[in-house]
């Protein structure tokens, strides 16, 4: 028996029954593998050390054989987008990582010790650790300095470039997986979630269904594609692509407990250094998709990456939509019976 | 009162993946496969009560609408060759999988029937056949909800509770109405009744999409959606009072129907346009999440200064 994520849900009687919503602690085998599966995997991707240089996006496209396309997933298309150094857009068919570019202009302080309200809570801020920049850019545009945007007395704008290698998030509860209705999608022995392309027929549900936008489809092929957290790789005993190629670590892979702990662990030490904005998302397997297999540190709302704040399975809801449903199909069963009552005419 | 936040997006494009459902597939194959039910249970119920043309009408729609809503959802799936992989599992917790066990059947036992009072044979295959089919003319006409609303597609996920209630309402309105224009004035009548009930119900439930919801009922109100809803209302409840007229001319009653079918095609083309509306605009998909986010961190911080004073 394998310890896939924390025990909590086990502690609160919650590990059965939590079908379509919950924390599950063993999804592996609560999907009926047998109780020597392999550990459930994950990617912890750290965002506060990604450099944007996008290697993760190579060296997908190049293990997975992923066609060219621009940020609207047109194939064999080359476009820029013209809003950032992101051209690749956006999670796809044929984009299985995306380094996300956000640039923010935002009022800070200018790093000086004499600058600012004097006061012990400015002295718990060291910058230990200052950032190499450009000598036009002030070294304070810095996450630590982030924390503390009531010191902007002498109004100075920084920019500050926050980058982040988005994946698909292995769902706890996947709504792709759900909807799916040709057994396509299924749940591997790691925990992950893959598209069998040969059962693939391409109806598309699963594309509006994942609350993140991961999933979709592949013009002028008709099915399905998304991030098989290189699946063949791992019967292989070798890690993604992805994450062998990130030369910063900022992509992680591993058991999905032992990645929890070490993310844990990063949090509060950059807790510890003063950055505010950092926090862990997906992390939570009490959350509305029951934590991801692929979760991330983040250093400011999720929004701000283009993730959602606060996704829900939609299956969540299935048990109302059928009760729904059926009340519906019988309402239109009774009424239409009512209309032959009686009456000849 | 904390001050409203700026809404943050990634360079304004959608966090959700639009639906690639194609239009006008998929609106016509809602629409079809509701007109197709309500006529199928109208069909059998028109049998047993000795209706014969309200029967032959109803039993033809039924029969026409089920194939051509299986040949428009083929035509949209990426690999239509590989329909029959729908067949390959059931899954309850797939509203397209349940459907397709739902419209497999329904559209071989309407075929069927259909087809036995086109050759004018086979009258007691054709009532066994048509009372199987009315059986699951009623899911038929409602699933088609569940598939839409169990998408993270904000305006169709927010009414999953009454979206199904529209789809019947709908789906009344239109097989009723069709029944109405095509069959004799002198066995009509239950069509016209079904046809005036489903016009109701269609738009008391579809009012309360597109009001209850607050921020991802708008889509419903504004731009094409808007427009063809608006539309799709005025048809209905024109068509819902020209059935009074119905049982007295056979004008009113074509005109009526029309105006009826025409109604609830408009429906289905406004929702599904609503929804791609708010797939497409990550304000409807961050603001409720975010408010929601707010909402339970708040209370998980009143519980923690409670547990806090407590102790």
């Amino acid at each position: 028996m394998t310890a896939i994520s924390s025990a909590s849900a086990a502690f609160r009687g919650q590990d059965r029954g939590n079908r379509l919503f919950g924390p599950v602690p063993d999804v592996t085998g609560d999907r009926g593998y047998a109780d020597d599966h392999p550990a459930r995997v994950g990617f912890f991707t750290d965002t506060s050390v990604c450099i944007g240089c996008k290697a993760c996006e190579v060296a997908c496209k190049e293990w997975n054989l992923l066609p060219m396309d621009d940020a609207e997933g047109t194939v064999d298309a080359l476009g820029l987008t013209g809003a950032s150094y992101d051209n690749t857009g956006m999670l796809g068919a044929n984009s299985w990582r995306h380094v996300a570019f956000v640039e923010q202009s935002r009022a800070v302080d200018l790093p000086m010790p004499t600058v600012g309200p004097p006061g012990a809570a400015d002295g718990q801020r060291p910058l230990e650790d200052p950032p190499v920049v450009h000598p036009q850019v002030p070294a304070s545009a810095t996450t630590a300095e982030q924390s503390a945007p009531s010191q902007t007395a002498s109004g100075d704008r920084e920019i500050r470039w926050l980058m982040s290698s988005d994946v698909c998030k292995h769902c706890t509860h996947a709504a792709c997986l759900d909807v799916c209705p040709t057994g396509s999608l299924f749940r591997t022995e790691f925990g992950t979630v893959v598209v069998q392309e040969d059962i693939c027929n391409g109806c598309g549900y699963c594309v509006p269904a994942c609350p993140y936008g991961v999933i979709d489809q592949r013009q002028d092929d008709g099915r399905v594609f998304k991030c098989t957290l290189c699946y063949d790789r791992l019967t292989d005993g070798l890690q993604p692509a992805c994450a062998s190629a990130c030369p910063t670590e900022s992509i992680q892979f591993g058991d999905l407990d032992a990645l929890q702990a070490r993310a844990d662990q990063r949090l509060a030490a950059l807790q510890e250094k003063g950055v505010e904005g950092a926090r862990l998302y997906g992390r939570d397997e009490t959350d509305g998709v029951g934590g991801a297999g692929a979760f991330f540190l983040l250093l400011d709302e999720p929004e701000v990456y283009g993730l959602p704040p606060d996704p829900v399975v939609t299956t969540r809801d299935l048990p109302a939509m059928w009760r729904s449903v059926g009340a519906g199909a019988a309402m239109v069963l009774g009424l239409i019976a009512s209309a032959f009552v009686g009456r000849r005419r | 009162m904390v001050d409203e936040v700026e809404f943050t997006s990634y360079y304004g494009r959608p966090i959700i993946k639009p639906p690639v459902w194609k239009t006008p597939d998929v609106p016509l194959y809602l629409f079809l496969g509701g007109a197709a039910g309500s006529s199928a249970v109208l069909g059998a119920l028109a049998e047993g009560t000795r209706r014969p043309a309200l029967a032959r009408v109803a039993h033809l729609t039924a029969g026409g609408g089920a194939l051509a809503s299986v040949a428009f959802l083929i035509h949209d799936l990426g690999r239509p060759s590989r329909f029959l992989n729908m067949l390959r599992v059931l899954k309850t917790t797939s509203p397209l999988s349940v459907g397709s066990w739902i419209l497999a059947p329904f559209s071989a036992l309407t075929t069927a029937t259909a087809g036995a009072h086109l050759l004018g044979r086979f009258p007691l295959l054709r009532r066994f056949t048509g009372a199987g089919a009315a059986v699951l003319g009623g899911p038929m006409t409602t699933y088609t909800a569940a598939l839409l609303a169990d998408t993270a597609v904000p305006s169709w996920h927010e009414a999953h509770r009454e979206l199904p209630v529209v789809f019947a309402g709908s789906a009344m309105a239109a097989g009723g109405g069709i029944t109405t224009a095509l069959t004799p004035l002198d066995e009509a009548g239950p069509a016209r009744r079904v046809a005036a009930m489903g016009a109701a119900i269609e738009l008391a439930a579809m009012h309360r999409v597109e009001h209850g919801h607050g921020l991802v009922s708008e889509p419903y109100r504004t731009g094409r959606a808007g427009k063809l809803l608006k539309t799709a209302r005025a048809c209905t409840a024109t068509g819902a009072g020209l059935t009074l007229l119905a049982g007295r001319s056979r004008t009113a009653a074509a005109v009526s129907g029309a105006l009826l079918a025409v109604g609830s095609v408009l429906t289905r083309f406004g929702v599904f346009d609503a929804g791609m509306a708010s797939a497409k605009d990550p304000r409807y998909t961050v603001e409720p999440q975010r408010a929601r986010a707010r909402a339970s961190e708040a209370a998980a911080s009143r519980a923690a200064a409670g547990s806090r004073r407590g102790s």
